[in-house]
């Protein structure tokens, strides 16, 4: 009889332990899916400044056409990117293309006068820091969630229950960290 | 895992507030049941009575700075709410560090004054807002004022802000009481005294009791301006240190807006010594004492720029 209930108490237990690793890997791997979301948000409002930006260089710079196709063509292939890995390599990409279109900017006193394109400047040097920093959550999130993920018993229930693993939002070389904060003075 | 620390950080916050409150309601019953002793010449129902309502007082008074609080300091430091138009780049470099941290975006106040200072206040982070001088905001590069700000965001990160809040209001009416109690006993409390001398043989120990009390009263107000320098101490502005650099990864922001706040010689006139806590670095004292001082709320500032630039390497 005793050994019956002992039997019992062991499997409500072993339940309630179950439950709560489930319900604990569940909410961390909301927050990295929120995190993500953010990122998300900031890479949107970057291609929507990209346009006004184009147009406003273009007025200037005339012959400076090829810098900005390869612009144009690195905002339409992160648009369609899909997926964490091919989603930062673009987003790379487009940062650099970014660069060299601040960069090219020097040599055109009068639109560096422009106050539009000053605006525009500010709000871009904004929107890569708010890509660097919503990343930087998002990696943070996931590195939380995977270290639950992979430790035991964690993960006996995460292999179960198919948690998947979260992919980092990595620059390939670590030059490149620190670049997106562009710097316009 | 830095988590684990950041989680004790913030229950260690909760729990000291609770504290907090509780020593507070003691405190302000204690003086109820003093004043009405004093009062209603030792009638134990007026003490009992005055006791209640001094509770009831505490009650409210709680309650009151929980809700607020942060309004009440931020109007005694006269500061401003701002909207993105007056200032895109400051709301820039909030938002951004907003997203660091995955908080949600404060209300943001400018203090119209020369003098280079800013604080945190509110309750929780969905109640927080931040303040900065116009004279600090001026004088800040981009960089810079990303380290500030994340200074701050980091102290309502972790709490600090309703704690420093709560302890500002309350001292702040403790002393403000004291001071009206004092008062009244040199003017009211004589006269009183005179006429029980005449009437009853016991005024010789009221006399007694009063002096004493008037002694405690006197000795209490800077024990609490004392209290207050410790709780919010200087373990605090370091944590607050460490958690800007663990938002904006990069510790030379601060360091360089530090060494800027503290080549700044002017007193912020809109700081008292209630709200004196709250703020980056010591309003009120001058660079020499803030950068030497051993018994202060604020540590030496050379020393946080050193911590800070040790992380660079």
């Amino acid at each position: 009889m005793t050994a019956t209930w002992i039997i019992v108490g062991i499997i409500v237990l072993l339940l309630l332990a179950l439950v709560g690793i489930y319900n604990g890997l569940v909410s961390k791997r909301i927050r990295c899916q929120e995190a993500w979301a953010q990122v998300d948000v900031q890479l949107k409002r970057r291609y929507d400044l990209i346009p006004n930006l184009v147009e406003t260089v273009r007025g200037y710079a005339t012959h400076e056409k090829e810098t900005l196709e390869r612009v144009i063509n690195a905002r339409n292939k992160a648009i369609a990117a899909s997926g964490v890995k091919e989603q930062a390599e673009a987003e790379n990409f487009l940062s650099g293309a970014l660069r060299q279109l601040f960069a090219l900017s020097e040599a055109y006193p009068n639109l560096k006068a422009n106050e539009n394109f000053s605006q525009l400047q500010e709000e871009l040097t904004s929107t890569e820091n708010r890509i660097a920093f919503a990343r930087q959550h998002y990696n943070d999130s996931g590195a939380i969630y995977n270290t639950a993920r992979e430790s035991f018993p964690n993960n006996l229930v995460a292999n179960a229950f198919n948690f998947q693993r979260q992919d980092y939002f990595e620059l390939e070389e670590p030059a490149a960290r620190e670049a997106p904060k562009v710097k316009f003075q | 895992m830095p988590i684990e620390t950041y989680h004790t950080l913030i229950s260690r916050n909760k729990r000291n507030t609770w504290l907090l409150i509780v020593v507070f309601a003691m405190v302000f019953v204690g003086l109820g049941v003093l004043i009405g002793n004093v009062w209603g010449g030792g009638n134990a129902e007026f003490s009992i009575l005055t006791a209640a309502s001094a509770g009831l007082i505490a009650f409210l008074l709680t309650l009151a700075s929980y809700y607020g609080g942060s309004s009440v300091l931020l109007g005694i430091s006269h500061a401003r709410e701002i909207s993105k138009s007056d200032d895109p780049q400051l709301f820039n470099v909030v938002e951004e560090i907003c997203l660091a941290g995955g908080l949600p975006v404060p209300k943001i106040y400018v203090i119209e004054d020369s003098a280079m200072n800013a604080f945190a206040t509110g309750r929780d982070p969905k109640h927080a807002s931040v303040a900065i001088t116009s004279g600090l905001r001026g004088r800040l590069n981009r960089e810079e004022l990303e380290g500030v700000i994340a200074h701050e965001l980091s102290h309502v990160r972790h709490y600090d802000i309703l704690f420093a809040t709560l302890i500002a209001v309350m001292v702040g009416v403790l002393v403000m009481l004291c001071d009206i109690f004092l008062r009244s006993m040199w003017w009211g409390g004589g006269r009183r005294r005179q006429s029980s001398d005449r009437q009853s043989e016991g005024g010789g120990g009221l006399q007694v009791i009063l002096l004493i009390l008037a002694l405690v009263l006197a000795i209490l107000a800077p024990i609490l301006a004392k209290i207050i320098q410790m709780a919010i101490s200087r373990q605090r502005e370091f944590l607050a240190d460490a958690g800007s650099v663990e938002l904006t990864r990069n510790p030379t922001g601060l360091a360089h807006a530090l060494a800027k706040l503290g080549g700044d010689e002017e007193v912020l006139e809109a700081a008292n010594r209630a709200t004196a806590p709250l703020y980056i670095v010591h309003p009120i004292r001058k660079f020499e004492e803030r950068a030497s001082s051993i018994f202060d709320t604020h540590p030496p500032l050379n020393e946080r720029i050193n911590r800070l630039m040790s992380l660079t390497q």
